[in-house]
């Protein structure tokens, strides 16, 4: 595992990637979605296992979202 | 029914200090026969130091409050002499099952290490611990040590001078004054000698309320420890279920903010509530009701000139884990040795400003730990408890997601990194654990276990090595235990104090904890780590 945030390009096929993100969620109400959401970040955050990548991911996820 | 807590253990009597002119000057009055007022007495009388402890009450305290003790505290409620006495009363448990809504999510074995004396928790009502602290006090008298406990003598004043303090205390025959070189204000979390003195206590309040309801059934639920977050029979909130001697069951509601609480507490509204969490069926006797609320903070500073606070006086935690009563024996601890060695003339008394800092960090700890514990139960955004409840859906199938689940992180002793009285670590290939700063964990040795040898003056643990059977550094007398691997019975000993290491010398505190580690006796070594150890470097 590297000690760095993968922040290049690193999905084989991005469309299909992305795809499957969304349907997840097709038919899904806000709650429902919101519990997805959750749970697919904590199982992969647990998969990367690295605190140090998850928070590099947590900052660049941030960034912009609030002032200064 | 059990009604220890009505008999007066110490029932007010007249004194002569109450006629005395000029007042009487006592070495160390202690405030508070709470289980840290009481731990703190016997450390100093064990070991020959007169102490005063004042109490406002005259009896244990009521209802079960304090109720699971960790090992560390067994550990130091050994050295006073009533560890037994708690771990034979107290109910042993390690499984614990966790529900979610209206089903079991897992349940856990807490799985406890070996080669220990103590067991990793009991469950253990504070009244016996203060019935058997009180019990121990009266055997000391019998033997001659200079204890004493004044009931119905409330403290209503204390002005520090520097030199002394002086107390007023009320009593049924009206207030006298006494002196105190050293105040130890164990008067729990309203410490009406902090407000007196008008000392800070800042930190979080939480708002919540939880109704704690003890009662006493025939049912044949499990020696467990059982946690409900969103339960059907209290929606929305927690509920905690936990088995305490003598058929009682420890039951804890959630109520949230905004409740009457006077309503609350009473019989006609708690019977429905255990009724809907028990089943019909299930016959019980409420004992005791009581309805809490809590925060998490602490004093800035612990110790303020003569009048040092411990235990709830100068911290509070939530709940959840166990550590208000844990800690504030280590705590006392932690001082005792300390104080010892201030009224003895052998430590500056900046030596008690190495209080302040390794039981601040140790608060810090816990506050830290109870905090996390109180956001998991009681989600404060609705994004927590989208990932609460993530959390809990989660570890009903995948092991990962239990150890997130967070219904308190059951207290553990704290080690006192970066503390100036550690040394540095001069052992390679050493355990973690024993670190300079850690507290020493027990282990099997030939004629029993290596705790009960340890304690109450400094050691020199010498484990395959040699070392002088006596030491005398800075006045103070270290005596040596010689133990090899060879006569230990498991591979604890080595594993928890040689690491990778064939021998090692450790110098180890009063209380217990290590100053430092090295693997051959080094006479300049252990002479510098003592004199750091006592402030004195």
């Amino acid at each position: 595992m590297p000690e760095t945030l993968t922040l290049t390009a690193n999905l084989a096929t991005p469309d299909d990637t992305y795809a499957m993100l969304l349907s997840a969620h097709e038919g899904l109400s806000k709650a429902q979605s919101d519990a997805l959401n959750a749970r697919l970040i904590l199982i992969l955050a647990n998969h990367i296992g690295e605190a140090e990548i998850l928070k590099q991911a947590l900052t660049q996820a941030k960034a912009g979202l609030i002032d200064g | 029914m059990n009604k220890i807590f009505e008999v007066p253990l110490y029932p007010y009597a007249r004194h002569a200090d109450q006629d005395a002119t000029p007042p009487a000057r006592h070495r160390v009055v202690v405030v508070g026969a709470g289980p840290v007022g009481l731990a703190a007495a016997i450390d100093l009388a064990q070991s020959g130091v007169p102490v005063l402890v004042l109490d406002d009450n005259d009896k244990v305290s009521s209802g079960s409050r304090a109720i699971c003790f960790a090992k560390r505290t067994l550990e130091i409620a050994d050295r006073l002499g009533v560890g037994h006495a708690m771990a034979d009363k107290g109910v042993e448990w390690n499984m614990g099952k966790v529900f979610f809504g209206d089903r079991k999510v897992y349940d856990f074995n807490l799985l406890p290490e070996d080669g220990h004396q103590f067991p990793a928790f009991v469950n253990l009502q504070q009244y016996y611990i203060e019935d058997y602290l009180v019990d121990r006090v009266r055997s000391l008298q019998a033997a001659g040590a200079p204890i004493e406990i004044r009931g119905k003598n409330r403290v209503a004043g204390v002005t520090d001078h520097g030199s002394h303090a002086t107390l007023t205390v009320d009593t049924p025959d009206g207030a006298y004054t006494l002196e105190a070189e050293w105040l130890i204000a164990c008067d729990g979390a309203g410490s009406p000698i902090r407000a007196q003195m008008g000392l800070d206590f800042v930190g979080r309040v939480f708002e919540d309320n939880f109704l704690i309801a003890d009662v006493t059934m025939e049912a044949d639920f499990p020696t467990e420890r059982w946690f409900w977050f969103d339960p059907p029979f209290n929606k929305g909130q927690s509920a905690l279920l936990h088995k305490q001697p003598d058929g009682v069951w420890r039951i804890d509601l959630q109520l949230g903010w905004d409740i009457d609480k006077a309503e609350e507490k009473k019989p006609e509204n708690v019977i429905p509530r255990l009724k809907a969490m028990l089943g019909d069926d299930v016959q019980f006797e409420l004992e005791w009701v009581s309805i809490y609320t809590f925060q998490c903070r602490r004093m800035e500073r612990f110790r303020h000139g003569r009048v040092i606070f411990a235990g709830d006086s100068a911290h509070q935690v939530s709940p959840f884990g166990a550590r208000g009563a844990n800690s504030g024996l280590q705590d006392t601890d932690n001082l005792m040795w300390k104080l010892k060695l201030v009224l003895e003339g052998l430590a500056d008394d900046s030596l008690l400003d190495s209080y302040d800092t390794e039981r601040i960090a140790a608060a810090e700890e816990n506050i830290l730990n109870s905090s996390r514990s109180t956001d998991f139960i009681t989600p404060k955004s609705e994004m927590s408890r989208i990932f609460r409840d993530a959390v809990l859906d989660l570890s009903e199938h995948h092991g990962f997601a239990r150890p997130l689940v967070n219904s308190g992180r059951l207290s553990l002793p704290s080690i006192y990194d970066g503390s100036p009285l550690n040394s540095d670590d001069h052992l390679p290939g050493g355990p973690a654990r024993t670190r300079p700063g850690a507290p020493c964990p027990d282990a099997p040795i030939e004629d029993g276990f290596l705790l009960p040898q340890l304690g109450n003056t400094f050691t020199l643990l010498a484990i395959n090595a040699e070392a002088p059977e006596t030491l005398e550094e800075a006045g103070v007398t270290i005596s040596r235990l010689s133990i090899s691997t060879d006569d230990a019975t498991t591979t604890a000993l080595r594993d928890r104090y040689l690491g990778t290491g064939a021998s090692a010398i450790y110098l180890i505190r009063p209380d217990q904890h290590v100053a430092t580690r090295m693997p051959a006796f080094d006479d300049a070594k252990i002479r510098a780590a003592l004199r750091r150890t006592i402030g004195k470097e």
